[in-house]
Formats: C-alpha cells, structure tokens, sequence
C-alpha cells in the first residue's frame, strides 16, 4: 500500500501536523510505502528551521527533518502557498530578491502537480486539515 | 503514469474570503485539472458561498476570484455538485448560483449545466466513487 499524506494546517494551533506525523509513523512501522507527504495551506510552516518551541515541548519541525533523514521520505512544500507565507530555500530566496531563507532539513519546495502526482501513483492520498 | 486517469473530488466547505482556503483550493484544481484528471468539484456547508452571483471584494480589499468557476468548462471540468441541504440552511436557491456551464464535443458543442444539486445520501455515493477526495 502506498501512501500520499497532505497537511494543511500549521504547527501549534493545529493538530493536523502531530496527526499526520503519528499517522506517517505509523505506515512507515507497519512496512508500507509513503510516497511523499505535501505540505500545504498554513502547513507550509511545518517547513521552517527558525521554530523554535520550548524546551519541554515537542519540536515540530525537526521530528518532521528527522523522520524524513531515517526513512528518505519526500516531504514537498508548495511553492505558492510558502511564498504567501514567506518560506523559502535558498535559491528562492535568490530568485525573489529576499535575505534570507528558511527551510528546514529534508523539506524542498515544489509545486501543486507533485499533490496531484501524489494522488495519482498512491493508493491512498490522506488529507490533515482543521 | 499518463496513462492512468483517476476521478478528483475536490470537496469545498468554507466560505470565499474569511479563510484562505477557498482560493488555494482553486489553484490545485487548475493544476490537477492540467494533469487531465477526471477533475469534479462540491460545495457544501459554508462553500456554497464561493459559486454565489455578483460577488463584490472592492472594500475588502481582496481579489475576487469567482470569475475563475466560469472557466472551468474550458479546462473540462463538467460537474460541480453542490449540497441541496447546504444552500436550503442558509436561504439560497441555485438561482442565487453562478451560471457555470460546460460545452460537451460530443453533443455538437452543446453548453450544459455544470451545477447538479445533490442530497446527503448522493453526496456520501460520490465521495465514495472517487479515487480521491480532496476537503478544503
């Protein structure tokens, strides 16, 4: 079984994001395949390295970086929806004149088609959202 | 992977301009619909609102995307559902709905009706005929 995880909701004020990290753990325990997980809407914050929660407090974005690390995962942000809400690498950064990026570890910034991609080639395309 | 076409549904709950996500969900059904995809759309809830006549953003001083539902004919995309229940709850007929229409090759370039008022149990049918289900 292969499957597409799509998050639209940011880190914190939503739960979206925890859900589908312990729902992408979870297929990945049970030896299925995760395609790809795309971030988009307000979930494009899931993507940025200068978050930074409290020490007793879960960090969000790098058990994201990290779970990509251990198991190759693609985790893809939308470019348009990141550039609304100023996420950036650091050749879009480049292009659109900023000074600054802030991706973080193991995401990278692509478009819309790589969703649609994703629910083409999965199985399942599981939606996170409010 | 041209080769395979599955049907989208892309499910639309929320209202035009309080949230973003009306306006983002736009934006992937043109791209999907690119991917020649068997592209259909539903409004429900709240998301009746984003196909209403005569939409008017000026002095919100936001774009009014609603324009872009015309199109989608020329894209093919053929079907737009929207929840009979819906628009009753909030005082709407389908006459306070956008006129979208779609032009079928197969019947001499014919214009057609793109709206198809549904109820809950027909919604439940579509959602589980789809291969997958986009929610907005």
């Amino acid at each position: 079984m292969k499957y597409t995880i799509q998050i639209n909701e940011g880190p914190y004020t939503h739960q979206a994001s925890d859900s589908a990290y312990n729902f992408t753990k979870a297929v990945l325990e049970k030896g299925y395949e995760v395609f790809r997980v795309f971030f988009y809407h307000d979930g494009v914050n899931n993507a940025t390295r200068l978050t930074t929660p409290p020490q007793d407090d879960r960090n969000v974005v790098n058990r994201w970086s990290e779970l990509a690390a251990a198991h190759d995962l693609d985790l893809v942000v939308c470019v348009a929806a990141a550039q609304r809400r100023g996420i950036a690498d650091a050749e879009e950064s480049q292009r659109n004149g900023k000074d600054a990026d802030n991706l973080a570890p193991g995401f990278r910034i692509s478009g819309l088609g790589q969703l649609i991609e994703g629910g083409i080639i999965s199985d399942r395309l599981v939606v996170f959202g409010d | 992977m041209s080769s395979v076409i599955k049907q989208f549904l892309y499910v639309n709950r929320k209202a035009p301009y309080g949230t973003v996500y009306a306006l983002e969900s736009l934006e992937v059904v043109l791209i999907g619909a690119a991917f020649e995809q068997d592209v259909r759309l539903m409004f429900m809830d709240d998301g009746v609102f984003q196909i209403t006549k005569g939409q008017e953003t000026t002095d919100i001083g936001m774009k009014n995307f609603s324009p872009t539902f015309g199109a989608l004919g020329d894209y093919d995309v053929k079907y737009m559902y929207v929840c009979k229940q819906s628009l009753e709850e909030r005082g709407l007929t389908v006459d306070d709905l956008m006129d979208l229409k779609w032009e079928d090759e197969d019947d001499d370039w014919a214009e057609k009706d793109s709206i198809i008022l549904v109820d809950r149990a027909e919604i439940k049918s579509l959602m589980t005929d789809a291969d997958v289900v986009l929610s907005f």
